[in-house]
């Protein structure tokens, strides 16, 4: 039921890595997983819930407040130059 | 163009609004140094949650009212799933099934003739950030990221695929851009301000979909590029396949940019950290919206006595038919109309400037009171033009220039005194004249213009020496 | 230990001391980071009467998914190992008002993805009554550091029963607030719509206590109601629904079974059954592996977290840096949670997920039309031994009492009822929304049924 397509498919629109070994292990275990989630198959038709609150129009006012400062936001990485970050080359 | 479809997705940047879509960084990041402007929330950084801008959706809804579009009871955002360095949560808050309006239309003027283009639906989306390349795209090593744009709200506006010439989509886009304009929600002139993405197919083929142009000009150009080259393709027997391009603005070229990549599968879900708008309340805030082009045009006309071509250029920028509402109040309208629309427009444009600018250098109760000084005879037509050109470059006040240029116009009274006096002393002129030699009144205006020091209308003079030597 | 007792203490900074030694030798492994200078500071602060508040000089542990500025934050994985947030979650914000001192950052699931803690990057938790058997999870750092005093309060997060559980298997008190008061700003998420900040304590003074400190409005988080919380003692003719549909083990049933037998002499207590709870956990994995996936697609090398020398394409880069930095269970529901959301699947799974929700979220309804309270045995077993529980679907199925509440957004607590084999057992009490009061005071009432030993 679960190809070892679908895992690769899957992985590649997760972008995660997987070697021959890896997506055989995810396609036995998804295998029965998946079987197991069937189960909602056998479930009365209903409506969706997408939220258990019956929030609606949370907003803010648009005024400005204080961000952080360039040293803030790339604090946590090694990859910046000039006060941008640096990324992996874009063309394929 | 009959056998090609062109469907355009336009983006608008909310930059009149002071602060991002989700968070409360403010907007105005344009000359700031990259990633000042960014918070927990728009650098997408673990546990921040996003929080929705009131003024952004009641700009949308404006936008969405303006472009008689379907505004929906319930609107939810949605996420969009993918990869990209410029999206720093690794999917994008928009709005999928349950966008802010459905269905709208524009009126577009293509060489004279009118035509109606639809639109699919309007909804509301942030902006990622913007990827720098050191070089250019495809030589660069690694990409240089800022993420100060992160957030921006931005409203997306999809059309049906109606149009069929790069004519007519650019005859939509500069309406819209009008419309926009009037409802005061964006600045144009700011980068990034709009975006398009067109779609252009040619009977049968496939669609191909031209990504990111950041100007109209380029829409036009990009266009018509994309059509030369389909057509060309199916001329030597080959099959327009669907594709993404990338439009260069240097070349004026577009190129392929996404090869046989499969559909993206953007796996939408509504955004769990937000609640759903319901807007009935804020169509109650909102209200009625602001004067736009077609009513105003209409107003003018009824109000002023103006032509509708002139009511019509006059409204096509609404600083510009704010600008000579001004004036009208103290000149006659009719003439504040001609002199705005074929004389202060063609000078500033000359300049590169826009109406908005104009009000700062050229107030209208100065060009008023400048247009009565022509209106009471006080300077010629001339001179009005040389005390707005010196104005408009140098500054100073109306009066002053006036002054100081000379330009105060001699009364008939003594233009009569010095033709006669010019007549006088200038027999052979005369002579020249009477023997026909009509050219000879040149010389006598001439003489005239020398002795005023210019400052008399040669046309007037003329027409004064010839009425005296008959 | 409670606070009462810690505050019978001579000298907070001696106690804090050791405390922080007991956490030095503890072979539990609940803690990823101790904030021992930090700790130490404020204790001789709060001697010098500079520390205010309502848990003024109170050691509080943090579950290391909800950020603290300058604290590493991890959530037990490589991806975040050393990553230092720039902003303090709204709870910690609360819980430095009210005097509070920060003792440490605990031990959990990799992104709370588990029951066991046996998937964190630090390795697993190790329960308090038996170091061969877990300490659950996903909270179990926090769980097991009330149990063995190396902490008096702590914070955990539930988002399909990861404070409960812990709270059951160590014997200690964890509610999971109902979803809405409590604020997520600073939590890094699993599943958003189904989780929230919740206490955990020795005893139920302690947290009620904590809850009010922490629930309440917050306008960065838009999914906050922004009620606020107060512990009213009262006692009431309570109507105990007995949820037939969550089961247990045979051990576990008797030891529930005498909780109920004691309960009926005094309330009116009735078995309910709700139909839709047998697809409660396929509704609640979809659901959570779905918003999983989205999550954290954040993690990609360039901002923060896990990152190598940049090379290659970036999809090249990203997808080396996600297989290298995530877990095996991380990646597993990140994978499913995609193929859930995908096209072609999308309306058998997840559309799906969230119509049984409807339903469970209706069954529940009806039964608080009738019950104040609904109860059940929290953990469908005694605590799993390190290592048994060997595929993802058994893992799964553990949580099969826990998860319908999250589905719902309903509040419930997981209570000690006394020991079987030596190992605690915990009831499960739900109660309606907002109804956190409802839950303590039942619990306060369980409570006098039980012998001392069972406390």
């Amino acid at each position: 039921m679960v190809s070892l397509e679908d895992v690769y498919h899957v992985a590649k629109l997760s972008k995660i890595e997987v070697n021959e070994d890896e997506a055989r292990k995810f396609r036995d275990e998804f295998e029965k997983i998946l079987e197991y989630f069937n189960l909602l198959d056998e479930a009365p038709e209903s409506e969706p819930m997408y939220h258990v609150l019956e929030l609606i129009n949370v907003f803010r006012e648009d005024s400005p407040k204080i961000c952080l400062t360039q040293n803030e936001a790339l604090m946590n990485t090694r990859h910046k130059e000039e006060g941008y970050f640096k990324g992996p080359k874009v063309m394929e | 163009m009959e056998d090609v479809t062109i469907g355009l997705e336009v983006h608008v940047q909310l930059n009149k609004l002071k602060t991002k879509l989700f968070c409360s960084c403010p907007l105005n990041y344009h000359d700031s140094p990259p990633n000042t402007h960014v918070c927990p929330v728009c650098l997408g950084m673990p546990g921040a949650m996003p929080v929705l801008n009131k003024e952004a959706v009641k700009a949308a809804i404006k936008v969405a009212m303006a472009l008689n579009a379907k505004i929906q009871q319930t609107v939810v955002f949605d996420r969009k799933n993918y990869f990209y360095p410029d999206l720093p949560k690794g999917f994008q808050i928009s709005q999928y099934d349950r966008p802010l309006a459905f269905g709208g239309y524009v009126i577009v003027d293509v060489d004279g003739v009118e035509k109606r283009i639809d639109l699919k639906r309007i909804h509301i989306e942030e902006d990622p950030g913007k990827l720098y390349y050191k070089g250019s795209i495809t030589v660069a090593k690694y990409s240089l990221i800022d993420y100060n744009r992160s957030g921006a709200p931005l409203l997306e506006i999809v059309t049906e695929p109606v149009m069929k010439s790069p004519k007519e989509a650019r005859a939509f886009l500069n309406k819209l851009r009008i419309l926009l304009e009037y409802l005061d929600v964006f600045d144009p002139e700011l980068e990034g301000a709009m975006r398009v993405d067109a779609n252009v197919s040619i009977a049968g083929g496939g669609r191909v979909e031209i990504k990111n142009i950041s100007s109209f000009k380029g829409v036009e150009k990009a266009l018509n590029y994309e059509i030369m080259r389909q057509r060309n393709l199916i001329k030597m027997g080959r099959k327009i396949e669907r594709e993404t391009r990338h439009f260069d603005e240097a070349q004026s070229i577009t190129v392929s940019l996404r090869s046989k990549e499969e559909e993206q599968d953007y796996r939408y879900f509504p955004e769990p950290d937000l609640v759903p708008i319901n807007v009935e309340e804020l169509m109650k805030e909102v209200g009625k919206l602001p004067e736009l082009p077609e009513e105003k045009k209409e107003r003018l006309k009824a109000q002023y006595g103006i032509s509708e071509n002139y009511a019509k250029v006059l409204v096509l920028d609404p600083k510009m038919s704010d600008y000579f509402e001004i004036v009208a109040k103290s000149v006659n309208a009719k003439i504040a109309a001609t002199w705005v629309v074929d004389v202060l427009r063609g000078e500033l444009n000359y300049r590169g400037w826009n109406f908005l600018k104009c009000f700062e250098k050229f107030p209208p109760e100065e060009f008023s009171k400048l247009l009565n000084y022509f209106l009471e005879e006080k300077i010629t037509e001339k001179g009005v033009v040389e005390v707005l050109r010196t104005k408009l470059d140098q500054g100073g006040k109306v009066e002053e220039i006036v002054e100081k240029k000379r330009l105060f116009a001699i009364p008939k009274s003594e233009i009569l005194n010095f033709c006669k006096e010019v007549i006088e002393e200038n027999p052979k002129a005369v002579q020249d004249y009477y023997s026909g030699k009509k050219q000879a009144i040149n010389f006598l205006v001439g003489q005239v213009m020398k002795k005023t020091k210019g400052r008399a209308d040669p046309e007037e003079t003329a027409k004064i020496l010839s009425d005296l030597l008959k | 230990m409670k606070i009462s007792e810690w505050r019978s203490e001579e000298s907070c900074y001696e106690a804090t001391a050791k405390m922080l030694k007991r956490i030095e030798k503890s072979e539990l492994n609940a803690y990823i980071t101790v904030c021992k200078d930090d700790a130490l500071k404020l204790a001789e602060k709060y001697e010098k009467r500079e520390l205010k508040g309502k848990l003024a000089g109170i050691p509080v542990a943090v579950k290391d998914n909800i950020t603290t500025k300058n604290i590493r934050t991890t959530c037990a994985s490589k991806m975040l190992l050393n990553y230092l947030p720039v902003f303090d979650a709204h709870v910690v914000e609360r819980l430095k008002q009210e005097g509070a001192i920060i003792i440490g950052k605990t031990n959990m699931d990799e992104f709370s993805m588990g029951t066991t803690t046996e998937t964190s990057y630090f390795g697993v938790v190790k329960n308090p009554y038996d170091l061969s058997r877990v300490a659950g999870g996903s909270s179990g750092g926090s769980a097991a550091a009330v149990a063995a005093d190396e902490t008096v309060l702590a914070l955990g997060t539930d988002t399909g029963g990861s404070i409960r559980c812990p709270a059951s298997f160590c014997g200690i008190y964890g509610l999971k607030p109902t979803y809405g008061l409590v604020s997520r700003y600073g939590l890094i998420p699993y599943a958003n719509s189904l989780e929230q900040i919740g206490p955990m304590a020795s005893c139920i003074e302690d947290l009620a206590l904590l809850l009010e400190v922490i629930a309440g409005k917050d306008e960065r988080d838009s999914t906050n109601v922004g009620k606020s919380f107060k512990f009213q003692r009262s006692f009431k003719d309570f109507k105990v629904g007995v949820l037939k549909d969550m089961g247990a083990s045979e051990e576990v049933m008797e030891k529930f079974n005498e909780v109920v037998d004691k309960l009926r002499k005094n309330f009116y207590v009735e078995e309910v059954s709700l139909q839709s709870l047998k697809f409660a956990l396929a509704s609640y994995y979809i659901i959570a592996m779905s918003e999983a996936s989205s999550n954290l697609a954040r993690y990609d090398g360039i901002r923060y977290g896990y990152t190598e020398e940049l090379s290659g394409s970036w999809t090249e880069f990203f997808s080396k840096i996600r297989a290298r930095g995530f877990g095996e269970e991380v990646k597993r529901r990140i994978l499913l949670g995609s193929f859930a959301l995908s096209a072609g699947y999308y309306g058998k799974y997840y559309l799906k997920a969230l119509k049984v929700r409807k339903l469970i979220t209706e069954d529940f309804k009806k039964a608080f039309g009738k019950f104040d309270v609904l109860i059940s045995p929290t953990m469908p077993s005694l605590p799993f031994k390190i290592g048994e529980l060997k595929d993802p679907l058994t893992m799964y199925m553990a949580d099969v009492n826990t998860v319908p509440v999250n589905l719902a957004g309903l509040p419930a607590l997981s209570m000690p009822i006394g020991f079987v084999k030596g190992l605690p057992v915990g009831l499960q009490v739900i109660g309606n929304y907002f109804e956190e009061n409802t839950i303590l005071n039942f619990a306060i009432e369980v409570e006098k049924t039980l012998d001392s030993s069972e406390r």
